[in-house]
């Protein structure tokens, strides 16, 4: 049998993961590094024919932190977790996280991740001060704003098509509490919540919205707000927050588990749960931050097929309208995403194919089933329309050619990329698939309801 | 609790430390690579901002005339000694020892005569001080004989039986010998095997290693279910263990 690596989304391609503390060696001759396999699709993935990459969450030693400034550098398998474990009861706290507390530095570099506090402070990009990295040719260097800063800028983002990421040095944030206050409310349609999310986030530091597009055609697109801050050293309580107990999913669900029924009844409680009138709380920083790691292997949940989180943005100047237009899309297919979430975006940063720019974010969660490609073919239209792209980290499915006229930003990219790694060395299956270089004319197929990322045969391909 | 911990760069041994740091003991390492010891000796001083970083020395364990010196240099730096944790060894498979008769001896070497060599040195010193924990990371490996690791595994059974030894001899005299059984833990020893059931991580071994440091136990496995796996696998009749792969 042959092994198979796969992402969050658990759709498996041949591969296979060689962990080590020596990340420089390790990474030494493979195309490329993973962390701890967060990214949902094919991202963390080796290209067809070099099966073996190196897996970076050994090597996770702090090697400097200064007190004074928050100044933080350590080996890239370092997660953001262990961070968290070490120096949030410290005062200090990671100036930008994503979703889950369980992305290594170097994955979080490589995706240029964002938070629920871009519009405030950009992503993970604009606190990183330097990087080591593993080149192509077999040197160490550093990359920064000071040196070679093409390759810096290309690897922000960079989805580890650079080189290997071996350390990272970023500036922490200081926190009053460990605690967040939070505020939540109940907004009745989606463009009531994406204007008010919008204001909110000229308040607040921390902003998000879930929308429920689950509830019946007159209902769907109600939503929850949520807005945060650092909670005051008056408002929060004496004690420090104790890590939070994990559910552990045993085993991974029937794909009936998730049905719509199911989410409708979800949407439903969630809304009902909320008030009109804003409620505020002082909460936990990690039921805050991390809503979803409560639940080890919650993408288990999702069936044996495995799924995909579809997420785009539609820039400012596009407007409500090109919401309106991904989500009349979005129920002509049919689909139901389980879990949607809106995010209003600040200032594009540096990285040169990082993820958020000025506009909307949407994140749409989906099973994957024979209709998948179909769907994401019809929503990455829609974002192009809009002028918008669609996020690396989650993507699985994205064509080549809509992936070009997506990111005007790429040839740059290349360029960098081959000055640093001419024989493209560096690869992975995700790159492959949006250069059209992978075999076949369908990178997806589905078997007997078993979707893979590789054909199950020769000749197989090109199957939708 | 001063500690002295060879082989705290990695793996098990990396964890054990942290966990010991940030509870305030205060550690010095001893290893072969003065630029891992140092990057390993940042870790712990980031992950104990109060305390003194922790020093560091050469030692090798293919070299016995570096034991004596590196335990000088530890005592000297902690003003005394109160434990003394062994992690580092060799791992090679039955296979890759196939006919490398140099790879062998190393591995026989260090992991048995080696080991023990240095673990005298410590248990004197832990005597002559009144007493002291000496924790040695063996293997379930040395448990029975087994085809894929023939070698290591009997290297391993005679450091238990040391270990075994030391604990009936001087424990009336406070030294209290900890004899560690990981079963199969994912670092980047077992890197590339494939992990069986009951596979565990090295951050809730170190956990447990260090409440039975704490507590005394002669003998821990982990994870603790590996103490029920080996009853089962030291009762498999010998003809069974001619057939099985493992």
């Amino acid at each position: 049998m042959t092994p198979t690596l796969c992402g969050w989304g658990r759709l498996p391609a041949p591969g296979r993961e060689i962990r080590s503390e020596n990340l420089a060696r390790s990474c030494r001759d493979v195309p490329l590094t993973r962390g701890l396999g967060r990214s949902y699709g094919d991202a963390s993935l080796p290209p067809p024919g070099r099966p073996v990459v190196a897996g970076s969450a050994l090597a996770d030693r702090i090697l400097a932190f200064d007190a004074a400034s928050g100044r933080l550098r350590a080996e890239a398998g370092l997660a953001i977790s262990e961070i968290l474990r070490v120096f949030l009861p410290r005062g200090w706290f990671v100036p930008v996280s994503p979703g889950t507390q369980f992305v290594t530095l170097g994955g979080a570099v490589a995706a240029d991740v964002h938070g629920k506090n871009h519009h405030s402070a950009g992503t993970l990009g604009r606190h990183v001060t330097a990087l080591r990295m593993l080149v192509a040719d077999g040197r160490e260097v550093v990359a920064s704003r000071r040196e070679n800063t093409d390759l810096f800028q290309a690897t922000l983002g960079g989805m580890g098509l650079t080189g290997h990421i071996l350390e990272v040095e970023l500036d922490l944030e200081r926190i009053p509490t460990p605690w967040i206050l939070q505020e939540s409310r109940r907004v009745g349609s989606l463009e009531a919540l994406v204007r008010d999310l919008r204001a909110a986030s000229a308040e607040w530091p921390f902003t998000v919205a879930w929308v429920d597009l689950a509830a019946g055609p007159e209902r769907s697109g109600r939503g929850v707000l949520f807005c945060g801050r650092w909670a005051s050293v008056e408002e929060a309580p004496a004690e420090s927050p104790r890590p939070l107990g994990r559910f552990r999913v045993p085993f991974t669900a029937p794909d009936v588990l998730l049905n719509a029924p199911a989410m409708r009844l979800y949407g439903a409680l969630q809304y009902r749960k909320r008030s009109r009138e804003p409620r505020t709380e002082i909460v936990h920083p990690e039921r805050f931050f991390y809503p979803l790691d409560g639940i080890d292997g919650w993408n288990r949940l999702y069936g044996p097929r495995g799924f995909i989180q579809y997420q785009c943005l539609l820039p400012q100047a596009a407007g409500m309208g090109a919401v309106d237009q991904l989500l009349g899309r979005l129920r002509e297919t049919g689909e139901v995403p389980f879990l949607t979430v809106v995010k209003d975006f600040g200032a594009e940063g540096e990285g040169l194919l990082s993820f958020p720019g000025p506009g909307l974010t949407l994140s749409l969660d989906f099973p994957v089933g024979p209709g998948t490609q179909r769907l994401v073919d019809a929503l990455n239209a829609c974002v192009l329309a809009a002028g918008g792209r669609i996020y690396l980290a989650k993507d699985a499915f994205s064509r080549p050619e809509h992936f070009r006229r997506m990111e005007p930003r790429l040839t740059d990219f290349e360029r960098i990329k081959r000055r640093w790694d001419p024989e493209g060395r560096i690869d992975s299956r995700q790159w492959q698939r949006l250069r059209g270089a992978l075999p076949g004319e369908s990178r997806v197929t589905v078997e007997n309801g078993a979707v893979e990322l590789e054909p199950a045969a020769a000749g197989e391909g090109g199957k939708r | 609790m001063r500690v002295v911990v060879l082989g705290a760069t990695r793996g098990m041994g990396r964890a054990l430390a942290r966990r010991m740091a940030e509870r305030g003991d205060r550690l010095f390492l001893l290893g072969r690579n003065p630029d891992e010891l140092a990057r390993s000796g940042a870790d712990l001083a980031a992950r104990a901002p109060d305390a003194a970083a922790p020093g560091a020395a050469f030692l090798d364990l293919e070299r016995p005339d570096t034991f004596e010196p590196a335990l000088d240099a530890a005592v000297e730096a902690l003003g005394g000694l109160d434990a003394v944790v062994v992690t580092a060894a060799r791992f090679a498979t039955q296979e890759s020892l196939e006919g490398d008769t140099e790879a062998t001896r190393a591995l026989l070497t260090v992991n048995f005569a080696h080991t023990i060599v240095f673990c005298e040195a410590a248990r004197h010193r832990l005597l002559g001080a009144g007493g002291g924990t000496l924790c040695v990371f063996s293997s379930v490996a040395g448990e029975r004989g087994r085809k894929p690791v023939i070698l290591y595994g009997a290297a391993k059974a005679g450091l238990t039986r040391y270990l075994e030894g030391l604990d009936h001899k001087f424990r009336a005299q406070g030294l209290r010998v900890v004899c560690v059984k990981p079963g199969f833990v994912r670092t980047g020893m077992t890197e590339g095997l494939r992990p069986p059931p009951f596979a565990g991580e090295p951050d809730a071994a170190a956990r447990q290693v260090l409440r039975a440091i704490d507590a005394g136990w002669p003998v821990v496995y982990v994870p603790s279910v590996w103490r029920w796996v080996m009853l089962v696998i030291r009762h498999l009749p010998r003809f069974v263990m001619r057939r099985v792969g493992f």
